[in-house]
């Protein structure tokens, strides 16, 4: 399906980060947002707030984020696309109605600019220490999709596919910027509508006798039906049968519970998304995402200039992690260096896929700032030897 | 008498009986006489979701045979809010406990009826938590005894109905689960309102509340009930507190008119940008 005009911005834009996903997320589709101010995620809302008037749609500013977090899901089960958008102490109140998505299979979009932590932490500092948050962070076993843009243009283009993934996989997709990715200005180029390939909602078309809510076809991923439109439908956050109703024995949880999982494991070769740069005949590869494969890239360089043979992999999906990518590079080079803002979320997945075939090297920052590209190319050295 | 089929049994899910309620429950009762007023009001049922969150009234959404939701612990009207604003045709009713809705959902009450929501809000009131097993809930009247106050409550408890009003709430009643006729009606009423009305339903907890407290049993309860409610329409609601055995003050409290969050958002949107503003299109993308 192609994007509606409507939500559309077609031209050549300077804009930031956060502008460019309030972008993203209108040309997806979204026509509903709830919100709670945060810096420094909260110009995607207040975008939206200015947008949405003459695009049809409705932005309301919430009490909190508990309330954003399950307002926006009341959106999907009447029709819409929706998202949120926060930072480091809103995403921690979000966490319970993440959960609540993975269950209900609600598909939607949180968007998480994040700044420097724990607690009220760096509120105007960019950090990248909510990955495993983002993965971990609601009670229970269950998946979700992270994605990680590196620019203003990949928050426009990757909100789109972090919308389509909701869709695709009934799941919460976790969008992880951060604040000097949010923050920059560049280049941002909007197609026309038509060029923009947008994924409808799994909606049903089954009878109302026939309907199952959590039935599949073989794909892991149900039907859904929409409030107001005849079905009876029941969901509940309790461990819950095929027709939505609760059952909590350990034969349904079990069988539930997996199916949230595999659904997404089992198309992860397919929603793993990086970019690859000789990698081939490299002794060492430098593993990074977000605002810090910008820095990654000039130690790389520097690292080249001195004769080293260093490849990349820049993670644009977080999650699920590409620990096949991993595991083939693994068995050909001697290390991994991984350079991210905190102090080693990311790497602990890349030395768990490389298990122990190639050395795995941490460059580990607390946030509030980016690396210094000789420190990065300091433990590029050390790795190649 | 076979042949005699209880009219709310249309609005159940019989698949899904028995229910898990304790016999002598109130919560049963409410739910009668929401199917009655159902019947009455004539509602279209396609039209209308539930929206419940969390303890033994939350169980209220997997029993009836509509769209319904099964939220978070204090998040059904936050919720319920998502629902209405994407498809401002659907009729929503949030049906909840006193704990759900003004303990950890305190903060969302009051600023969905800040805003006036047009949702209807049936609240359960059993002065308890009884999901977890008779825990202090921030309406259980003083000295009365639970899990957590072993000694006897001693914090001041919220009065709702006062509570909701001052927020904004356009309809206010109380009745008890004695009052199945009452209460059907303003259920009935409280769908002809466009707004956020709150209807405030005291039933017992039998297994938890009474029993602790030496109150009886659920027959005890209704008796308590017919004898100390006072029927006081129009009531000021900073007089309608509870305590344990006094009286219970019921009535549509409050019914006024103002505009709804929609109309008054539509109004504002007009107003800044004329015709630029771009009326919520159907948001149902499939
Ligand atoms: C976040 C969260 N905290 C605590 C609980 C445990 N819990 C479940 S129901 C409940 C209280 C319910 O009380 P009330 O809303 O009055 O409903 P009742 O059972 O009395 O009908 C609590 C504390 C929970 N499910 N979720
Ligand atoms: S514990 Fe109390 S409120 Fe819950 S079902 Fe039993 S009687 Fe009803
Ligand atoms: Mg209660």
């Amino acid at each position: 399906m192609k994007a509606d005009p409507r939500g559309v911005l077609t031209g050549t834009h300077f804009m930031d980060g956060d502008h460019a996903c309030c972008e993203g997320a209108l040309a997806a589709g979204a026509r509903f947002a709830a919100g709670y101010p945060i810096t420094p995620s909260t110009e995607v809302v207040e975008r939206f707030a200015s947008r949405i008037p003459t695009v049809g749609g409705t932005f309301i500013q919430m009490e909190d984020e508990l309330a954003a977090s399950i307002t926006l899901q009341g959106a999907v089960w009447g029709g819409a696309k929706a998202f949120t958008v926060t930072s480091g102490p809103g995403f921690s109140l979000m966490m319970e109605h993440i959960g609540y998505a993975a269950m209900t299979e609600t598909p939607c979009v949180f968007v998480d600019v994040q700044r420097g932590g724990p607690s009220t932490g760096l509120p105007t500092l960019p950090a990248q220490a909510d990955m495993m948050q983002a993965r971990w962070g609601s009670h229970g076993d269950y998946e979700i999709i992270a994605l990680c843009p590196n620019s203003p243009q990949e928050c426009f283009d990757l909100t789109i596919k972090a919308f389509n993934l909701a869709e695709e996989f009934r799941v919460p997709v976790m969008f992880m910027m951060d604040e000097v990715v949010g923050h920059m200005t560049e280049k941002v180029v909007i197609p026309p509508a038509d060029q923009i390939e947008v994924v409808p909602r799994k909606h049903t078309h089954k009878s109302v006798s026939e309907y199952l809510p959590y039935g599949t076809n073989g794909d892991m991923v149900p039907e859904i039906a929409h409030a107001g439109e005849g079905y009876k439908f029941h969901v509940t956050g309790l461990t819950h049968d095929e027709r939505g109703y609760p059952n909590m024995t350990p034969q349904v949880q079990d069988k539930l519970v997996r199916r949230l999982q595999n659904k997404i494991r089992s198309a992860a070769d397919r929603i793993a998304l990086f970019e690859e740069e000789q990698t081939e005949g490299a002794d060492v590869v430098v593993v990074s995402y977000g605002i810090t494969s910008r820095v990654a890239q000039r130690a790389i360089g520097l690292a080249r200039e001195r004769g080293l043979r260093i490849g990349k992999l820049r993670l644009i999906t977080a999650w699920p992690f590409p620990e096949k990518k991993i595991a083939e590079l693994a068995a050909c080079v001697k290390a991994f260096v991984v350079p991210e803002l905190n102090l080693g979320q990311m790497v602990r997945e890349v030395e768990r896929a490389a298990a122990g075939k190639a050395r795995t090297f941490a460059v580990s920052h607390a946030g509030g700032g980016v690396h210094k590209p000789e420190e990065i190319l300091k433990v590029i050295v050390e790795a190649s030897r | 008498m076979s042949d005699l089929v209880n009219p709310v049994e249309q609005f159940l899910r019989s698949d899904r009986m028995p229910h898990i309620w304790c016999p002598g429950c109130g919560i049963g009762t409410t739910v009668n006489c929401f199917a009655q007023a159902l019947i009455e009001s004539k509602v279209d049922l396609e039209s209308l979701a539930v929206v419940s969150g969390i303890g033994c009234t939350g169980r209220v959404a997997g029993y009836v045979k509509l769209d319904s939701f099964h939220t978070t612990h204090g998040r059904a009207i936050p919720f319920a809010t998502g629902l209405k604003l994407a498809n401002p045709k659907l009729n929503v009713v949030v049906y909840s406990g006193d704990g759900d809705l003004s303990a950890i959902g305190g903060n969302h009450l009051i600023h969905a009826a800040r805003r006036n929501i047009d949702l209807k809000v049936i609240c359960v009131n059993n002065l308890i938590y009884a999901m977890t097993g008779g825990q202090t809930a921030p309406t259980t009247p003083d000295h009365a005894i639970t899990s957590t106050n072993p000694y006897g409550v001693f914090e001041p408890s919220f009065n709702l109905p006062h509570l909701v009003e001052a927020a904004g709430a356009v309809y206010v009643a109380r009745w008890t689960t004695f009052h199945v006729r009452q209460l059907a009606r303003s259920i009935s009423e409280a769908f002809k309102k466009k707004g956020f009305s709150f209807i405030e339903v005291i039933s017992p907890c039998p297994t938890l509340y009474q029993r602790r407290n030496k109150l009886g049993d659920g027959l005890d309860t209704m008796k308590y009930y017919k004898e100390k409610s006072k029927t006081r329409h129009g009531a000021p609601t900073s007089e309608v507190g509870l305590t344990m055995t006094g009286e219970i003050i019921v009535g549509k409290f409050v019914d006024r008119d103002r505009p709804d969050y929609q109309t008054m958002m539509r109004g504002q949107m007009t107003e800044s940008l004329g015709d630029k503003f771009a009326e919520q299109a159907e948001m149902v993308c499939s």
